[in-house]
């Protein structure tokens, strides 16, 4: 059979539940974005509009932080090619390509901008 | 690999936040800026070391090949793909990348909630009802990121299908219709989290929708579109960090998240119109050309290089104002040439930089930044608008509604109360456009037919060039 019978896990819903290791309650979770959606605004307010497109392709190599996730996903292992395992390798290999490029297309293309900007000698 | 503590890898993850946010710190000024990029950088370095020895423990027994080999190749492709956008961009182009890297954070998101579904599932995993939500916003915000981005990109690179807005009957009920899918799929898939399918089905809803929310949107319009795609591809990267319960993705997403809602409510400020106004409100341009031959008739006068050079001799402060025809005439170079050779001459020259000239927020300024114009020299609006009634010629390049004194005086005008540069206040105006056509609001300036205003038909770059050749005959 061309698609394993463990692909049927994408769609079988709540099979038996398991306890899961600890995780941050959400309402810590929702504390720590918001209080950084509040330095995010103090910070950014101050850059001048004149660097505001470093400020954005900066800004956007940061957003590629979802790295750390994709990493995770990439690195899991898989032992068959059909299998759920594969199909998680396979989203968290796209994901790393998708964040790596972000990330290092988005540093990268700041710093070439920015050694741009000279005072006058 | 040795087996560190998932205490040490958080500890890590939050230096990397803190150098994170020293690098938007030092971003506020172009001297500490480039440290401030490193800065930012060694943040994501550190973050990545930190996360392998997290990734390879879950598939400890696994093959290597199949984890770390992944891994590598992942890293390996993304890196040597973003390296080549990175050195390669033209400068001009710079609006597309950052189009198309916030599609990629987008898009990333998506992926990562997916993998975290399946995985969650595959370990018989229950999902709370938290992150149930954020999987479902991750799939959503970081679906319409992506394509809308790849839309965003397209229309920059003005691609032959994306050079006019793909026009079809009833465009916004359509949006509504999906919007109302994108909800009851959304819902659905917050009810059965385990459903990988009903994620995927949502996931291409959501795509087809960031493909009709930016169709329609135009050129001038781009900076708040990139601004708010930014902003989103923030949001997805914090929705992501909910999902995999990671602060560090939280606190990223969330300081992306506001700099692309300050970004995109300084560029509608700008414009004078609502965020809704941009998104649904498509901008109709009604070709007024009765009107524009009653403004223009018998009043604009041509001029050529030799006068502009000329008026030149005898100016004391000239201010230039680019606009996005500098760009697409690729002039900046030719401006920085004529600039150093008026200040040679003893002339005051300064640059006026309207927060919405370009193609997305502070456009303008990398161009002539990379044209090596002093930064000093970029003036924003508020600071240079006083100084027009002491100026003895502005020159107008490839800029047309932000210098529309429509904006001041016709309350019916469709640019009514947008903050525009005062260049008729100047002695002389000069406007070097390839003809009268109006700008992106589709309207006729005034501006070109004032008493004081001299217009140059020319290309933006062979104009200048043309102008001075002119001084330098002249002297």
């Amino acid at each position: 059979m061309l698609v394993g019978l463990d692909m049927l896990v994408w769609a079988t819903v709540e099979a038996q539940p398991v306890q899961e290791a600890a995780r941050t309650p959400l309402v810590v979770n929702l504390a720590i974005f918001v209080l950084a959606c509040f330095v995010g605004y103090e910070v950014i307010t101050k850059i001048p509009p004149l660097l505001h497109t470093p400020l954005m392709s900066g800004s956007n190599a940061i957003s590629g932080i979802t790295l750390v996730g994709s990493l995770v996903a990439a690195g899991s292992g898989f032992t068959a090619i059909w299998s759920t395992e594969a199909a998680i390798s396979i989203l968290g290999f796209l994901a790393v390509v998708f964040a790596t490029i972000n990330v290092v297309g988005g540093f990268l293309v700041t710093d070439r901008m920015l050694g741009m900007f000279k005072r006058k000698e | 690999m040795p087996n560190i503590p998932w205490e040490l890898s958080y500890l890590v993850y939050l230096l990397a936040a803190v150098l994170f946010i020293f690098c938007l710190k030092m971003l506020c000024h172009p001297r500490t800026a480039v440290r401030g990029n490193l800065t930012g950088a060694l943040g994501m370095l550190l973050a990545v070391l930190a996360t392998v020895p997290l990734a390879l423990k879950e598939g400890a027994e696994k093959p290597i090949s199949s984890t770390l080999g992944v891994l590598l190749a992942g890293l390996v492709v993304g890196g040597i793909i973003g390296a080549v956008l990175a050195i390669r961009v033209r400068m001009t182009a710079m609006p597309q990348m950052v189009a198309l890297l916030n599609g990629f954070g987008g898009g990333a998101s998506v992926l990562v909630a997916g993998a975290e579904l399946l995985q969650r599932n595959l370990k018989g995993l229950s999902t709370p009802w938290d992150v149930a939500l954020a999987t479902v916003l991750s799939g959503v915000i970081g679906a319409v990121t992506f394509f809308g981005s790849l839309v965003a990109f397209a229309k920059l690179e003005e691609y032959r299908w994306f050079r006019k807005p793909i026009r079809y009957p009833a465009q916004q009920p359509i949006n509504a219709l999906l919007g109302l899918i994108v909800l009851g799929l959304g819902a659905a898939s917050f009810l059965h989290p385990g459903n990988g399918w009903l994620y995927l089905a949502l996931v291409v809803v959501c795509s087809v929708l960031g493909l009709t929310l930016v169709n329609p949107i135009g050129g001038a319009d781009m900076p708040v579109v990139i601004a708010m795609l930014n902003s989103y591809s923030g949001l997805a990267a914090a929705a992501t960090g909910f999902v995999i319960n990671n602060a560090v993705l939280i606190i990223s997403g969330a300081l992306v998240g506001a700099s692309g809602v300050i970004l995109s409510q300084l560029m509608c400020k700008a414009m004078n119109r609502s965020l809704v106004n941009v998104i649904f409100g498509v901008f109709t341009a009604e070709e007024d050309t009765a009107k524009a031959d009653e403004i223009y008739a018998g009043r604009v006068k041509a001029t050529s290089a030799e006068e502009i050079a000329m008026l030149f001799d005898s100016a004391r402060r000239v201010v230039f104002v680019p606009g996005y025809g500098m760009a697409v005439a690729q002039a900046q170079h030719a401006v920085s040439q004529l600039a150093a050779l008026l200040e040679s001459r003893g002339v005051e020259v300064e640059f006026a930089i309207h927060p919405v000239a370009g193609r997305m927020p502070g456009h303008m300024n990398v161009l002539l930044a990379e044209a090596e114009v002093p930064y000093e020299k970029l003036k924003e609006m508020d600071e240079i608008n006083p100084t027009f009634s002491q100026t003895d010629v502005a020159v107008v390049i490839g800029a047309n509604d932000v210098v529309n004194p429509l904006a001041r005086t016709d309350p019916n005008s469709p640019i009514a109360g947008m903050p525009i540069l005062d260049v008729d206040k100047a002695r002389t105006v000069v406007v070097i456009k390839r003809s009268l056509s109006p700008g992106f609001a589709g309207i006729p300036n005034p501006l070109f037919a004032a008493d004081n205003t001299l217009m140059y038909f020319a290309d933006g770059k062979k104009a200048i060039l043309d102008i001075v050749q002119a001084i330098k005959e002249g002297a």
